[in-house]
């Protein structure tokens, strides 16, 4: 029987050190407990020291272009909810989503759970009908007069600190973040430049899937598991190399909490065809999205992408702190995933797929294929993290050993538990 | 005799046309969940030799002003794409080892 080579293709050179989980010494390379996945008490902890403290992003610009357009965010994390609106003076805010009166959730329709969007000239409760202009200023009581000395001013809506960066909308819920957003996201991510305002076309997919957000989460940072899990999905998947080799990222890099793993490409239809399922073929699209470059790509790569500088460089899968991810492809078109935990072991599971606005109805059909693929891979990640959540909370098994190629998952750990050991430190010393 | 649904060149596809034609991906999933593998596999052998013919003829439409019967035919692909999976790949509508898990497209551009 052939065995495994022990060590990693000439062609996915690894650091000095000999392995990319010590180039990161912090790390260590000892096995690991994913107690912190299966304990409801570990998850209130994280609800304070991370949701409530970390910088987290909940939409992009482009969904309130107009003055006056919002969009509410369901954070059940945080137990509460927020408007994120765009003001008469184009500067997007947020705000609990929360009457000053008597408590009511202010924004809503038809289910007080769900999201909504739209576009208004000021927020008006359902119930005694106090009014709120789009910055948040309470501007009208229904009989002012029977109140005790009221002073509007001092009943605007409750703020939460809201920044953009790159088109990304981003909110903190603390009372005052340690950090501004570009010093929490950090020299790496930075150093994106991404022509992003430029790919309109959105796919919105939404799932509610039972497993820890973290479990969820590594399955969409390592690159692992596809040729297993995923191994007869297409030709690519099956090939004997990756079935008998196993597939390596090209590149890691950590900078703080956040995290990059880059791989080869696999796009534009240059395999043998035998390679493709038929309906690849015909579409010229799949996995890697639409064959044909988006009218973004450009002889020059944006900044901050391909940060390893590698020559068959194919995706970026940008991991940012705690709980989004954004993958952009080399065919000009990313992927945002948003893992927002609803309990120790349910999460609701976002995936926002963009591309350049299509030409013609053959680049529509592509992007099609490509989003209906991501969603055949997705139901098998969901599928098999819901048996990964039962098998965890069986504790027969208590720590996990994680190879080189799942240093992103050893990262993630580490950084949580590190955020929760500092939140207790500072509620110790408070 | 009814009014047909397709453009004149696809009479031959009518027959699926009342059924695949869908407006929205949950729509699609849902038909494919609900269809036997017989059902699918008369759409796949139908619809996919005529593939090509089809982008070639929705080619000459602006997107954002195609004429009814040429959405319809648009539809017709975006349900081969759905249906593909099951054919040349699970060989069974739904994706095995998925269980109850959800992942429902709640956002799509159109057409």
């Amino acid at each position: 029987m052939e065995q495994s080579p022990t060590r990693a293709p000439k062609q996915y050179p690894k650091p000095a050190e000999g392995t990319w989980t010590e180039h990161y010494p912090d790390l260590g390379t000892a096995p690991v407990s994913y107690e912190s996945s299966i304990s409801p008490e570990f998850y209130e902890l994280e609800r304070e020291a991370i949701f409530k403290r970390a910088w987290l992003n909940v939409g992009r610009v482009e969904q309130i272009r107009r003055k006056g357009g919002f969009f509410t965010k369901e954070l059940a994390v945080a137990r509460t909810s927020l408007i994120v609106v765009r003001g008469m003076d184009d500067k997007i805010r947020a705000f609990h989503n929360v009457c000053r009166h008597r408590g009511n959730k202010l924004v809503w329709t038809d289910h007080p759970a769900e999201e909504i969007s739209g576009t208004c000239r000021q927020f008006s409760c359902k119930y005694h009908g106090w009014k709120y202009d789009l910055d948040g200023r309470l501007s009208y009581i229904l009989q002012e007069g029977e109140f005790f000395g009221i002073d509007k001013a001092e009943y605007g809506l409750v703020p939460a600190h809201c920044e953009v960066w790159q088109g990304f909308i981003f909110v903190n819920l603390a009372k005052q973040p340690t950090q501004t957003l570009t010093e929490f996201l950090g020299p790496m991510i930075t150093a994106i430049d991404y022509p992003f305002e430029k790919l309109t076309e959105r796919y919105y997919y939404r799932g509610d899937i039972r497993s820890n957000w973290k479990v969820f989460l590594d399955a969409f940072q390592e690159f692992y598991h596809p040729p297993i899990l995923h191994g007869h999905q297409n030709p690519v998947m099956s090939n004997p190399e990756y079935q008998q080799q196993g597939y390596y990222t090209m590149h890691f890099q950590i900078d703080g909490p956040h995290r990059v793993g880059s791989t080869s490409g696999g796009a534009g239809g240059l395999l043998p065809p035998e390679m493709y399922n038929p309906i690849e073929r015909v579409m010229r699209s799949g996995l890697f999205g639409p064959w044909e470059p988006s009218e973004i790509v450009t002889d020059k790569l944006p900044p901050g992408l391909n940060p390893g500088n590698k020559k068959r460089w194919g995706l970026d899968s940008f991991q940012i702190f705690p709980n989004f991810a954004i993958v952009f492809w080399e065919t000009g078109w990313y992927l945002t995933y948003h893992y927002w935990p609803t309990a120790h072991n349910r999460l609701i599971f976002e995936a926002n797929a963009y591309f350049g606005p299509p030409r013609n109805v053959r680049e529509r059909l592509a992007q099609q294929l490509g989003i209906a693929t991501i969603k055949e891979y997705a139901l098998q990640d969901c599928g098999t993290l819901e048996a990964t959540q039962m098998g965890l909370e069986s504790r027969a098994v208590t720590t996990f050993p994680l190879g080189d190629q799942e240093l992103m998952c050893r990262h993630l750990n580490k950084k949580v538990n590190d955020w929760v050991r500092d939140y207790q430190r500072s509620r110790a010393e408070a | 005799m009814s009014e047909s649904l397709l453009p004149p060149q696809f009479s031959d596809l009518e027959r699926f046309a009342e059924e695949w034609c869908l407006a929205s991906e949950p729509e699609r999933y849902a038909k494919r969940l609900s269809s036997t593998m017989g059902q699918m596999q008369a759409f796949y052998d139908a619809i996919f030799p005529r593939a090509e013919e089809a982008i070639v003829y929705l080619e000459k439409f602006p997107l954002h002003d195609l004429p009814d019967d040429a959405l319809r035919l648009l539809q017709l692909l975006y349900s081969l794409i759905l249906v593909s999976f099951a054919v040349e790949i699970w060989r069974q509508p739904y994706i095995p080892d998925t269980g109850t898990a959800s992942f429902d497209l709640k956002l799509e551009p159109f057409p």
